[in-house]
């Protein structure tokens, strides 16, 4: 164990190296951009034993893993915004193929207009791709969490694709402290992949055929019980690495949620900056806390509801707009497990931070403002739109 | 081995089996179901396939059936070259770390829509990226999975579902694309085309295709009798006449030197190809002759820039 | 026939059993039906080769086809192509 400086995406550069992947099919994209340098440089300086497919286009960048994957190789990709929205057809393909891939995307608004920044636009766009969707905090996580994604994406019971995802820019940009596993220990933790099944002369089978009305219909439910089977796969991964690494990990991390009146729930960077403010409140005397959802699909429900059964008011911080609809995706998910569970909470969904759009102590400190507001009924609003001018 | 030396086969040569066997659901007489049914006697069963969506893979895989007794995958429509890709070098790395033995042969089959137009993209950055492989197009000339709509290969002057003959436009309006000028231009090792009328070529050229230590492509006009509207029967003459009159040359190019396989001293004029399909009926009729003057003298154009290449006359 | 339910089936789709579809009878769909003349055939294996289904059996020990009613679709390339006209198309 070492501690290095590193960006977001150099941690998740690092990770790649450390765990011994076969196949990169990438094409560059602004944040994802240092991803693919990095590994290019390992590449190029044989400190990685893998082949880098410079393919045209995410679409293809994709279509290469799929083919890679199929063969049972270990295989890696990243992307961003418009890479994943043009991905999003054969995103659906890789999963309902059950193919292990784990693919960085470093979260970045959606065009139009075009724009460069952090935002969850973009994987909120494809969340319901079949893919497992792990949310990170920091370097530390997007580090941690590459090396994991390949043992929960490889897991034969559980064999589908797993995004990592950093905020653009924020995490992915920024240098921060990120402590790095023993080469061997990675290895150990990760041997390589057994896959369930292969493209094989000898043993010739049909991927991917023709299906009707007879049959399409149970395949989808067998995809849905794969990923829902996942939550087992994915807890003890991460039980597992938290004994190898020292540091824990969970589907969802909270803060002062024993006593907490106002609950804030959010995804990805602005996490640090809830807790953060969160605290200070809290030494003030405030009953407030934090819910950092860290695994997005699947939606870890009981772990949310255990954590936010005894709150007055959550205020649910979407980084992307679901449009049209009756709250942000994050907010959906959230009001839907509350129904299920027969829980009766109120719920002030925030848009935030769109486009980038910096998110400071001090908007946090709103949100949990507007939530007291809430749990007092000074205001009637369901959705509110934090830091945008009018 | 960098170059493949042609290797005669003879018909008794070939072996009894196929890789793509009977039960399948192409239409009767299918001249795509030919074209895979060839290349498959010629690579053999250490052979993977990456198949575009299109009706060779709707065809032969309906669930729980497939036809395929070689690997086989279909991911979707636009992106056969990118996943052949990822198969190649996915087996050079396996290879490398001792997890893998075989050394099996790669052969992508995309339809003319999958080729010509929404492939072309995947395709070319395959091809640029020099992936050991065979990209076989068969090309029936307009997308006949989803009902006979115009593509990119479609013929000047046919008729399909989105190119009608109306009473103002009579049909295609556009020429065929070169899609082995394209292939040419990134400099692969071999290219060539093919009809599958043309067995011996044809089954020659995929042996000698899978013998390069590169990309490879092959476009094979296989004709459809349901879109280009003639008797089932009549699949392998239609194709024929294709060559015959000089609209379909057959030739190869390795290495960019261009070579002529088939040349025709004699070819028939183009309105005994023309006339035998529904297609393209509406040329038959007087106020399109000029029309069918145009295919004609673009037949001529394109053969004498041909034999050029070829240099030949 | 019942059909398998979800639980039961290969994951992801794929089909593990190899040229499967020979359970899959396509000479239903035939009207006319090739039959073949011995007495002319010379073995020159155009129609064997020009089959779309793959329903032209060669026999390489007696030099002889054999047309497999069970998959040909009853197109007629095979007689159309047979040098010889060994091959003749017959209404079913």
């Amino acid at each position: 164990m070492r501690v290095i400086g590193l960006t977001g995406d150099e941690a998740v550069a690092y990770a790649v190296k450390q765990c011994d992947v076969d196949v990169i099919a990438a094409y560059p994209i602004t944040p994802q951009t240092i991803i693919v340098e990095r590994i290019s440089d390992f590449v190029a300086n044989g400190e990685i034993n893998a082949e880098y497919v410079c393919v045209e286009s995410e679409h293809s960048a994709l279509s290469a893993c799929i083919g890679a994957s199929a063969m049972g190789a270990r295989v890696f990709t990243a992307t961003a915004s418009q890479g994943l929205a043009l991905m999003h057809e054969i995103l659906y393909i890789a999963s309902s193929l059950r193919l292990p891939i784990v693919m960085a995307v470093v979260n970045r608004a959606l065009s139009a207009p075009i724009n460069i920044h952090g935002d969850h636009s973009d994987m909120m766009g494809s969340r319901d791709c079949g893919w497992i969707q792990i949310y990170t905090e920091n370097a530390q996580e997007a580090y941690d969490i590459t090396i994991q994604a390949f043992k929960i994406a490889e897991n034969p019971t559980t064999s589908l694709p797993v995004t990592v995802n950093l905020d653009g820019f924020i995490i992915s940009h920024s240098m921060e402290r990120v402590e790095i596993l023993d080469d061997d220990d990675v290895k150990r933790f990760l041997p390589h992949r057994s896959p369930l099944y292969r493209l094989d002369v000898e043993n010739p089978i049909t991927i991917g055929p023709l299906c009707f009305t007879d049959y399409y219909f149970e395949f989808k439910r067998q995809q849905a019980e794969a990923i829902e089977g996942s939550y087992k796969t994915i807890m003890n991964v991460m039980n597992e690495y938290s004994k190898v690494s020292g540091r824990n990990y969970k589907f969802i991390d909270t803060y002062g949620i024993e006593d907490a009146e106002i609950l804030i729930i959010c995804m990805g960077s602005t996490c640090g900056t809830a807790r953060f403010t969160a605290k200070r409140l809290r030494e003030r005397g405030e009953k407030v806390g934090i819910i950092k959802v860290s695994l997005y699909r699947p939606f870890p429900c009981e772990e949310v509801i255990e954590a936010i059964k005894n709150a007055e008011v959550l205020v649910v911080m979407d980084r992307a707009v679901s449009f049209g609809a009756p709250s942000g995706p994050l907010c959906s998910d959230i009001k839907n497990v509350l129904y299920d569970f027969g829980l009766k909470i109120k719920i002030l969904n925030i848009i935030y931070g769109l486009g980038g759009r910096d998110v400071s102590q001090n908007d946090i400190e709103q949100a949990f403002k507007l939530g007291f507001k809430l749990k007092l009924g000074d205001i009637k609003d369901k959705v509110l739109w934090l830091g945008v001018r009018e | 081995m960098v170059g493949g030396e042609r290797i005669m086969v003879t018909l008794k040569e070939l072996p009894l089996e196929d890789y793509i066997v009977s039960g399948h659901r192409m239409c009767a007489g299918c001249g795509s179901a030919i074209a895979a049914r060839m290349a498959l006697k010629a690579a053999g069963p250490n052979t993977i396939v990456v198949n575009a969506t299109g009706c060779l893979e709707v065809a032969t895989t309906i669930y729980p059936y497939t036809s395929w007794r070689v690997p086989w995958i279909h991911v979707a429509f636009e992106n056969a070259a990118a996943v052949a890709s990822g198969i190649e070098v996915a087996i050079k790395v396996l290879t490398r770390k001792n997890l893998m033995k075989q050394q099996p042969n790669i052969i992508a089959f995309g339809g003319d829509g999958g080729t010509f137009d929404i492939g072309i993209q995947a395709l070319s950055g395959a091809l640029e990226r020099g992936h050991r492989f065979l990209y076989i197009c068969y090309d029936n000339e307009a997308y006949m999975n989803t009902g006979i709509q115009r593509s990119s290969a479609t013929p000047l002057g046919a008729a399909t579902t989105t190119s009608p003959s109306g009473r103002v436009i009579p049909g295609k309006k556009e020429w065929k694309k070169d899609l082995i000028g394209i292939a040419v231009a990134h400099s692969i090792p071999y290219a060539a085309t093919a009809c599958i009328s043309y067995w011996s070529d044809y089954i020659n050229k995929v042996k000698k295709a899978l013998n390069f230590n590169g990309p490879t492509v092959i476009h094979v006009l296989s004709p459809c009798q349901l879109g280009w509207r003639f008797d089932p029967s009549e699949t392998i003459k239609i194709g024929r006449l294709a060559v015959q009159t000089r609209i379909f040359p057959i030739y190869e190019v390795e290495y960019g030197k261009y070579k002529l396989n088939i040349n025709v001293t004699k070819p028939l004029p183009v309105i005994e190809y023309i006339k035998v399909q529904g297609r393209f009926r509406h040329l038959l009729e007087p106020q399109n002759s000029h029309i069918i003057k145009d295919i004609q003298e673009n037949v001529n154009l394109q053969w004498s820039r041909l034999l050029k290449l070829c240099s030949i006359g | 026939m019942s059909k398998t339910g979800w639980r039961n089936l290969p994951i992801a789709g794929i089909i593990p059993k190899a040229g499967s579809s020979l359970e899959y009878k396509t000479g239903t769909w035939r009207a006319f039906k090739p039959v073949v003349d011995e007495s002319k055939c010379t073995f020159c294996l155009l129609c064997w080769i020009y089959c779309p289904d793959g329903a032209v059996k060669r026999f390489n020990s007696n030099k002889k086809i054999s047309i497999d009613y069970d998959y040909c679709k009853g197109c007629g390339i095979c007689a159309s192509e047979c040098p010889v006209k060994a091959i003749s198309m017959v209404e079913e």
